[in-house]
C-alpha cells in the first residue's frame, strides 16, 4: 500500500473523479456480519452524563479490519459511543458507564488497563485538525517520544512511513521542521493521521474527520480511509449520509442513544429492515 | 439643539477624551524621564569654576568682603523679608532677590561645600584658567590654585597662581596624580583579592577548629593540622602586609600646595586624589571626556563618603541580582501552583477560596510581606539553617540575618499571585482539541502537561514573570527589613567558595535613593545623585522586562495558537 502512497500525485488521481459506489465503499458485499473476526465487542452499555441517559444497551461487534461507519442525527450518541473505545469520556466529569467493551477479548475497563496504554492501541483523530504546535516532524515524532524512542534513526523511518502512509509525504517532505500551523487544513488532518498511525495502533477512531474540510481534503481523507483499512480497524463518525455510504464495510445507525441498525452499507443503504432507519436515510429526518 | 446632539451621539468628544488621556499620560511619562534625566545627568559635567568678590552688607560699617571661588549650581528668587530675617540686611527697596548655590568645595576649610550668595553683590566674575578642581577620596572637592608640588617633602615644582602661562605645577601634578591612582588601584586589587582570600581562609580555619570542638572530634593532630595551616596563611599574609606597607610608603610619598579662597594656603597629600582638572581652561572635548569619564565611575564604581560621591555599582548590581534570584525562585513556584489549581485540583468550593486569597495576597501592602520575611525566614527558618548547617559560627548568624537570599524569597511571596494567576489564565486558554490529541497519542496526563500545554502556556507565564519583575525592581519597604544596607561594597559574587554568598546583606537602587535623598547629612551634594539613581533605576527596570518581553514574544510567535 506504501507504494500507491509514494506514487501519490494529484495528476493521476483526478481531484474531481466521481466516486463509484460499488468500487469505493462496501468492499464486503455478500459478506455476513458474524463471519468475521470481531475486534471490539460492546455489551449492555450504558453511558450516563450526570444524570442525562446517553447510550442505552448497546450491543455491537466491531469487525477486525473493516471500516465500520456511525450515522445518526446530531445528539443520538454515535460520537459518546466512539470515544467510549478509547476511554476519552473519562476526561468528562460525572461521566459513568455500565456494561463492557472489549478489546481482543480484554474488558478496557478493567481496573488493570492502563489508560495510556490503551489509547496507544486505539488511536483518534478528532473533528477539528489539531496539530500541536511543534514542527511537522515532531508531531508525529510525538507519540513514540512519548513511549521513551528517541534514536534519531528510528523516529525518522517512522516519520517518513507514517507520512506516507497517510499520504503526506510528498506535500511536506522538504519542510519537515517547518511549523505544522503552516499546513492547510486538509494537511492538518492528514498530519493528525499520520500522527495516530505512527504510534502503530490497532484500532483507528475518525470522529467526523473531514467535516471541518473542503471538498477536495474530504475526498482525499476519504481515499486514504480505504488505503488504511487494510491495516486497521477503522471506525468513524459522521453526520454525512453519502460519505458513510462511500466509505464504510458496516454502518450503524444509531437514534437517541439507542442502536436501532448495524449491518453492511449495501444493506443499510438500499434495504433498511427497520423504519427509523429507512426514515433516516430517505432524509425524512435528521 | 439636535446638532448638539448629534455632535455627542456621534462620539468625537468621546474621542477626544480617549486621546487626552493617552497624551497625558505620556507626556507625564516622559516629563519624568527628562526631569529625572536634567537633574540627574547634568551633576556630572565638569562646571567652570567662577572667581569672584561678595561683599555682603552689614548692620553697619563697610561691606564684608570675600572671595568666592566655586561652581555655579543653581538660582532661585526669594523674598526680601526671608533675607533680612537670615541676617543680611538688604536695602529693602525690592519684594524679590535673586540668590545663587554656590559649591566653594574645600569642606575641610570652610565646614560646608555650598552656599548661598545674593546675586546684586557678586561682582569681578571671572574664570582664571588655572583654577583648578579636585575630587578626592574624603572631604568632597576641592577648589583652589595649584601652587607648589612636593615629593617626600622637597619642592619638585612652583608656579605663580597670578601668572596664567605658568604651568609647571600643574604638569608635575597630573602626572603625580595619574601615578596615585594607579597605586590606589593596586592598593584595592590587592586587598579585596589576596588578603580577602588570606582573611576568608582564616576565618573557615577558625569554624573548622569550632566545628571540631562542637563535635567532640578535636584530636591533637586535627588541630594540629589546622595549626600548620593557619601558620602558612599567616605568613603569607605577612608578605602581603610588607606588600602594602610598601605601597602606602609610596603613595604618600608626594603632596601639593594650594591656595584655596580668600588666599588660604593648605597641604594635601596627593594620594587623597581622586581627579584633577582645571574646568575654565577645557575646550569642549576635555570635558566631554571627564563627563564620560566621571559618569562611568557613577556606574562602575563604589559610593564614597556617605554614599554622596562616588559610584552606585554596589547598588546596580544588587538589584538586578536580587530580581534575577526572585524570578528563578518565583516562576517554578508560582507555576506549580498554578498547575495543581488549574489542572489538578477539583474545581469547586475550595479552589474558588484559594483563588481569592491568591487575588487578595497581590493586594497586601509590601511592607508586611517584609514583616513577615523577617519573622519566617530570617528569625525562625535562617535561625534553624544557621542551627543545623552554621553552627560553628554561631553566636554570630549567617543564615539568621538579612540577606540575599530572604530578601529574594521575601520579593518572591509577595510577587507570586501575579505569576499564579496569568499562569492559569495560560493554562485555560490552551483548547481542549489539542489535551485531547496528545491523550489519544498515548501520553498521559503529566506528559500532555509538560510536553504540550505548560510550553503553549509559556507565555502567558512569561506574562506573569515581566509583572513580577516590574514590581519587585521597585520594590524598597520589605528590602529594608530583610537585606538592604545602606553600604555594602563587598558584592554577593566574589572569587571565594561557594562564589555566591547568598547570605551577604547587599545594596539596592530603591533604597539607595532613599537614603541619599533623605539620610544624608550633606543634601546639596547628594540631590543630583538622587535623580540620576532614580533615572537609572527606571533605566534598568525597563531593561529587565524589555528583556522578557522580548523573550515571551519570541515564544508567542512559536506557539501561536490556532487560529480555525
Amino acid at each position: 500500500m506504501t507504494e500507491s502512497n509514494t506514487e501519490y500525485a494529484p495528476a493521476n488521481r483526478s481531484k474531481f473523479k466521481k466516486i463509484d459506489m460499488s468500487k469505493i465503499g462496501g468492499s464486503d458485499h455478500g459478506q455476513s456480519l458474524d463471519s468475521l473476526p470481531s475486534c471490539l465487542q460492546v455489551s449492555n452499555l450504558n453511558l450516563y452524563y450526570g444524570a442525562a441517559h446517553s447510550l442505552t444497551d448497546v450491543n455491537l461487534s466491531i469487525p477486525s479490519q473493516r471500516v465500520t461507519a456511525f450515522i445518526g442525527p446530531s445528539g443520538c450518541g454515535k460520537s459518546s459511543l466512539l470515544r467510549c473505545f478509547n476511554r476519552m469520556n473519562d476526561l468528562v466529569e460525572n461521566c459513568s458507564i455500565k456494561g463492557s467493551i472489549t478489546l481482543d477479548g480484554e474488558d478496557i475497563y478493567h481496573r488493570s488497563v492502563d489508560v495510556a496504554d490503551l489509547r496507544r492501541r486505539v488511536g483518534m483523530v478528532f473533528q477539528k485538525p489539531n496539530p500541536f504546535p511543534k514542527s511537522i516532524y515532531e508531531n508525529v515524532a510525538y507519540g513514540l517520544r512519548i513511549q521513551g524512542v528517541n534514536k534519531k534513526r528510528v523516529l525518522d523511518e517512522s516519520v517518513e512511513k507514517s507520512l506516507k502512509a497517510a499520504a503526506l509525504w510528498e506535500e511536506v517532505k522538504d519542510r519537515l521542521h517547518e511549523s505544522a500551523l503552516g499546513l492547510s487544513g486538509g494537511q492538518q488532518q492528514r498530519l493528525v493521521i499520520a500522527r495516530t498511525v505512527a504510534v502503530e495502533p490497532e484500532v483507528l477512531l475518525l470522529d467526523e474527520p473531514a467535516s471541518a474540510l473542503d471538498p477536495i481534503s474530504t475526498l482525499k481523507i476519504e481515499e486514504l480511509i480505504n488505503e488504511l483499512k487494510e491495516r486497521y480497524t477503522i471506525i468513524i463518525v459522521t453526520h454525512n449520509m453519502q460519505q458513510a455510504a462511500r466509505v464504510s464495510d458496516f454502518t450503524a445507525f444509531m437514534y437517541m442513544g439507542k442502536l436501532i441498525e448495524f449491518d453492511t452499507a449495501d444493506n443499510i443503504f438500499t434495504n433498511p429492515t427497520q423504519k427509523q432507519t429507512e426514515d433516516y436515510i430517505t432524509g425524512r429526518y435528521g | 439643539m439636535t446638532a448638539l446632539k448629534k455632535f455627542f451621539a456621534g462620539g468625537t468628544p468621546w474621542i477626544w477624551i480617549n486621546a487626552g488621556a493617552v497624551a497625558i499620560s505620556i507626556m507625564m511619562t516622559v516629563g519624568l524621564l527628562l526631569l529625572l534625566a536634567y537633574n540627574g545627568l547634568g551633576h556630572f559635567w565638569p562646571k567652570d569654576l567662577m572667581l569672584a568678590q561678595y561683599s555682603q552688607p552689614v548692620e553697619s560699617g563697610d561691606p564684608l568682603v570675600r572671595e568666592i571661588i566655586g561652581e555655579r549650581v543653581g538660582n532661585e528668587e526669594v523674598t526680601a523679608e526671608r533675607i533680612i530675617s537670615s541676617g543680611i540686611p538688604v536695602t529693602g527697596d525690592r519684594l524679590m532677590y535673586e540668590r545663587e548655590l554656590v559649591k566653594i568645595g574645600n569642606r575641610d576649610l570652610n565646614g560646608n561645600d555650598f552656599t548661598w550668595l545674593l546675586t546684586d553683590y557678586l561682582d569681578n566674575i571671572r574664570f582664571p584658567e588655572n583654577l583648578t578642581a579636585f575630587e578626592r577620596w574624603e572631604w568632597g572637592n576641592f577648589y583652589g590654585y595649584v601652587r607648589e608640588v612636593r615629593e617626600t617633602g622637597n619642592a619638585v615644582a612652583v608656579s605663580d597662581p597670578a601668572n596664567l602661562d605658568d604651568s609647571a605645577a600643574w604638569d608635575a601634578l597630573t602626572e603625580r596624580v595619574a601615578r596615585a591612582v594607579a597605586l590606589h588601584d593596586e592598593i584595592a586589587a590587592l586587598e579585596k583579592g589576596a588578603i580577602g582570600e588570606v582573611n576568608y581562609a582564616l576565618e573557615s580555619l577558625r569554624l573548622q577548629q569550632r566545628g571540631l570542638e562542637l563535635r567532640n572530634t578535636d584530636t591533637p593532630e586535627a588541630l594540629a593540622a589546622i595549626q600548620t595551616e593557619r601558620e602558612e596563611w599567616d605568613s603569607r599574609y605577612a608578605v602581603l602586609q610588607e606588600q602594602l606597607r610598601e605601597l602606602y610608603g609610596q603613595i604618600e610619598r608626594d603632596t601639593v600646595v594650594m591656595i584655596a579662597m580668600n588666599g588660604q594656603e593648605t597641604e594635601i597629600e596627593v594620594s587623597e586624589i581622586v581627579r584633577a582638572y582645571q574646568p575654565n581652561g577645557m575646550h569642549i572635548g576635555n570635558k566631554l571626556a571627564v563627563y564620560a569619564q566621571k559618569l562611568w565611575e557613577f556606574l562602575s564604581d563604589d559610593p564614597r563618603e556617605a554614599n554622596t560621591e562616588g559610584g552606585i555599582f554596589p547598588a546596580i548590581f544588587g538589584t538586578v541580582v536580587m530580581v534575577l534570584l526572585m524570578s528563578v525562585l518565583v516562576t517554578p513556584f508560582g507555576v506549580i501552583a498554578a498547575v495543581y489549581l488549574r489542572e489538578y485540583a477539583r474545581q469547586g468550593i475550595i479552589t474558588r477560596i484559594i483563588r481569592i486569597a491568591v487575588n487578595n495576597l497581590a493586594g497586601v501592602p509590601s511592607i508586611v510581606y517584609g514583616v513577615f520575611g523577617l519573622g519566617f525566614f530570617i528569625y525562625f527558618v535562617g535561625a534553624e539553617v544557621d542551627q543545623a548547617f552554621y553552627q560553628e559560627a554561631l553566636p554570630a548568624p549567617t543564615f539568621g540575618t538579612p540577606g540575599m537570599l530572604w530578601a529574594a524569597l521575601t520579593l518572591a511571596l509577595l510577587t507570586v499571585p501575579v505569576v499564579i494567576v496569568s499562569t492559569e489564565e495560560g493554562l485555560s486558554r490552551i483548547p481542549l482539541s489539542l489535551r485531547e490529541g496528545s491523550l489519544a497519542l498515548g501520553a498521559t496526563k503529566f506528559e500532555t502537561l509538560w510536553r504540550v500545554v505548560l510550553p503553549m502556556a509559556s507565555p502567558a507565564i512569561m506574562t506573569g514573570m515581566i509583572l513580577a519583575v516590574a514590581r519587585a525592581a521597585g520594590e524598597v519597604a520589605p528590602l529594608m527589613l530583610v537585606g538592604v544596607v545602606k553600604l555594602a561594597p563587598a558584592l554577593p559574587l566574589d572569587g571565594n567558595y561557594p562564589y555566591f554568598h547568598l547570605d551577604q546583606k547587599f545594596m539596592h537602587l530603591g533604597f539607595h535613593i532613599y537614603d541619599v535623598g533623605f539620610q544624608s547629612p550633606n543634601v546639596e551634594a547628594a540631590r543630583p545623585l538622587v535623580f540620576a539613581t532614580a533615572l537609572l533605576l527606571v533605566m534598568i527596570t525597563a531593561v529587565l522586562n524589555q528583556v522578557a518581553v522580548s523573550i515571551r514574544n519570541r515564544l508567542r510567535e512559536k506557539y501561536k495558537s490556532l487560529d480555525m
